[in-house]
């Protein structure tokens, strides 16, 4: 199979890491070579944080290059707007409609973009799900990374149950019963 | 066993470390290295530690291996150059039990404070190097390090990048290999590197390399594979993965061990292909070696010098390629903040309001740097902040730096700050340190150090009083404040500024991220009390948010309850929830 790129963009702390783990787990059980390039140290207090994710038959380099991304998964609008010319031009973009400021916008340096969705809709194939007030819902936000996870498995090519095991395997053991509940929530909004 | 797991490169490395009969293993964080010893830690077999510094950590490495195991120090390349004192000797020592460096660089610069290529160091202490390209072989050239090591009598280092510590691969795990402990011979012309002996050592050096050189020629390690010759690559390390994604048909002489390099290997390979590409990030060791040798090649003229590679690159302009791509959007920047509930903002407020400039150190609260704070003026390596600001004194006298201080946290102050406290107390300096001491090694993921009262491995231990370290070394004004204590903590500030007398200030919180701070109650705004003023967003806390009528909305998500906007606040629009 030709390798497939997805990327996961967002804020440091925002539990991209996760994420990524849970799709390299996912690719790996579907017995793909896989590699994983992940961002740790400075960048994660709080800064514009890629993750790579690269699955297919053989695969040389870790991470995924402009114009290159089958799945463009965002954590926040203006991260999405920053990384959106990764993307193919048949690729698909998933986005959580959440703005979190930065450092650049609250000193009034920068203005936070407006109609952001409305402006990668023009170009891309765009998914906007609100999944911090999905996951408000479960009683717990921290769990909306699962919940686009869930959105973004309607989007790829592996069974549902497969998709629970390795979520089982991944997540703290307590919070096993939550994150399971959360990608069901994803997956029926995906 | 054949079991295959995903790795990092680093979790990988350890693996290596476990499988090759390690079993001893010292490190001092830093990223990109720290999840080496935090999971080489998980394994019984291995006695692993924190060092307080990666001289340290060389040195203990160094102990275990005359001793007779195999033993591996890792740290970031900043930490090579701290641990160069020992490398450059033990380069002469070699090695009874396999003994292993690991340095990780950082092109690119993800987090750290200079672009060094730590090939050079190795080239200069005349130790061979290991540069694998994934997690695999981040496992197995790391096995293969600590053989190389004992073949020829050497340290061996094992160079990553960001790029291959931080990603994951599928790795097979294979069974430990118990290596019996070596006997120990009392043998001075090799173990003590005084003058008379070091001569000796040296010749052994040299022919060590000239040897090394030769057989590297058939290392299995140094792989040339012919495919179209037209244009052949020499690399090694993750620019490999670019060149194999970019041209999978181009002829490629992938070097496992990128120094000494296989001369005659190197002249095959040139004579066979075309048009010859040298492609390694960062310095051009390579090509200049393969240039002295009279092989023409291009490097360098085609490829920087700064940063990460990428196959576009080389698709780009090798290829000649015009990469169709939208354009990347303008927008706002997002570079990295102190957390919400970071005790360092509450202290930075302080200083700012004070007008104090910061010489500042390593660790997340070089971030005071920036706005909205800008505190911090300087920031060079581990350390320097107390040695900086004893040299500013003894250059323009006691009243320059009655507006100063030096600012280091509680790792990096126990890392080599404490050594530029001792020169300022023996000097007569009349400076004034705070410690900011948040009870971790925070900007690399939490690590305990040697005052937090416990090791890597989660033990209880003795934790150094830092009071009391301060008062030993001779510092007889030495306090304790409560970082979020904002108007004792200026007071204290503005009376040890003044004082003709060294002071330290030990400003006092657990860092925001750490398990123990999470359950405080969240900050909220009463919008009817809220006078716009903005004092509460002076300090540029992420959970702020003014909102367009000039009200301030706190994201509860974000906010873990320390209170300094509410301290800020002069008319009672922000409480506890």
């Amino acid at each position: 199979m030709i390798t497939k790129n997805i990327m996961i963009v967002g804020v440091g702390g925002q539990g991209t890491l996760l994420t990524s783990r849970i799709l390299g787990g996912i690719t790996t059980k579907a017995g793909f070579d896989v590699k994983l390039s992940e961002v740790h140290g400075m960048a994660q207090r709080g800064g514009s944080v890629v993750t790579f994710v690269r699955y297919g038959d053989s695969v040389a380099e870790p991470i995924v290059e402009e114009g290159q991304a089958d799945v463009l998964i965002a954590f926040e609008r203006l991260e999405a707007l920053r990384y959106a010319h990764f993307l193919k031009k048949d690729g698909v973009l998933i986005v959580n409609d959440q703005r979190i400021d930065p450092i650049t916008v609250v000193t009034g340096a920068a203005t936070y973009p407006e109609h952001i969705i409305e402006t990668l809709q023009k170009e891309y194939t765009v998914i906007a799900v609100d999944a911090m007030e999905e996951a408000k819902k479960l009683g717990n936000p921290k769990v909306f990374n699962t919940i686009i996870v869930g959105v973004a498995a309607r989007r790829m090519d592996f069974d549902k149950s497969q998709w629970i095991e390795v979520i089982e395997s991944t997540v703290p053991p307590k919070t096993i019963a939550l994150n399971k509940a959360a990608f069901e929530a994803g997956y029926a909004l995906g | 066993m054949n079991e295959k797991k995903l790795m990092l490169g680093n979790e990988a490395i350890a693996r290596g470390a476990y499988e090759a009969g390690v079993k001893v293993s010292s490190a001092y964080p830093g990223t990109p290295s720290t999840e080496i010893s935090e999971e080489i830690v998980k394994y019984p077999e291995i006695y692993a530690e924190w060092a307080p510094n990666e001289k340290v950590a060389m040195e203990v490495a160094i102990g275990a291996s005359i001793s007779g195991v195999r033993a591996m120090a890792s740290m970031k390349m900043v930490g090579v150059n701290v641990a160069s004192d020992p490398l450059y000797t033990v380069s002469y020592i070699g090695a009874n039990g396999g003994l292993v460096l690991v340095a990780a660089d950082d092109p690119g610069l993800y987090s750290s404070q200079n672009e060094q290529d730590s090939r050079c160091v190795a080239r200069v202490a005349q130790v061979p190097v290991l540069e694998p390209s994934d997690s695999q072989e981040a496992k197995d050239f790391t096995k293969l390090a600590f053989e190389y090591s004992e073949q020829y009598d050497t340290p061996v280092m094992v160079r990553t990048t960001t790029r291959l510590a931080h990603s994951q691969g599928p790795v097979t795990l294979q069974q430990r290999q118990e290596v019996p402990d070596k006997p120990y011979e009392r043998n001075a012309a090799k173990h003590v590197m005084m003058p008379a002996n070091a001569k000796g050592r040296h010749v052994h050096v040299e022919n060590r390399l000239k040897q090394m050189a030769q057989d590297a020629c058939t290392f299995a390690i140094n792989k040339a594979i012919y495919k179209d010759t037209s244009i052949g690559f020499i690399t090694s390390g993750i620019p490999y993965t670019y060149v194999a994604e970019a041209m999978p048909n181009a002829s490629v002489l992938k070097l496992g061990l990128v120094h000494p390099l296989p001369r005659k290997l190197i002249e095959e390979f040139a004579s066979r292909v075309d048009k010859l590409y040298i492609f390694e990030e960062l310095e051009p060791l390579i090509e200049e070696q393969v240039k002295s040798w009279g092989i023409p090649c291009i490097g360098k003229d085609l490829f920087t010098l700064q940063g990460e590679y990428s196959a576009n690159m080389i698709r780009e302009r090798i290829l000649g390629m015009n990469i169709e791509m939208s354009k990347p959007a303008q927008v706002p920047a997002r570079p990295p903040i102190l957390c919400p509930g970071c005790p360092h903002r509450s202290t930075f407020s302080v200083l700012k309001k004070l007008g104090i400039h910061g010489a500042g150190d390593i660790g997340c609260y070089t971030l005071g740097a920036v706005a909205p704070l800008n505190v911090i003026d300087t920031t060079v390596c581990m350390g320097a902040s107390i040695s900086t600001l004893h040299g500013m004194e003894k250059a323009r006298g006691k009243d320059y730096i009655k507006n100063w201080v030096a600012l280091i946290g509680d790792s990096t102050f126990l890392h080599t700050g404490v050594n530029s406290l001792m020169n300022m107390v023996y000097n007569q300096s009349t400076g004034t340190v705070l410690i900011l001491d948040n009870s971790t090694t925070g900007m690399t993921g939490h690590q305990e150090h040697a005052a937090t009262g416990k090791m890597l491995n989660g033990k209880e231990t003795k934790a150094i009083n830092l009071y009391h370290l301060c008062k030993a070394i001779g510092v007889e004004h030495v306090y304790e404040v409560d970082a979020f204590d904002i108007d004792t903590l200026e007071e204290t500030i503005k009376r040890e500024v003044a004082r003709d007398e060294v002071s330290v200030i030990i400003v006092c919180a657990p860092c925001a991220l750490l398990k123990s701070q999470a359950t405080r109650a969240k900050c909220v705004v009463i919008p009817e009390n809220c006078k716009k003023c903005g004092m509460c967003l002076v300090p540029g806390c992420p959970a702020l948010t003014k909102n367009t009528d000039g009200t301030v909305t706190i994201d509860d998500t974000m906010c873990n309850g320390c209170g300094l906007c509410m301290k800020r606040c002069k008319f009672g629009a922000i409480k506890n929830l």
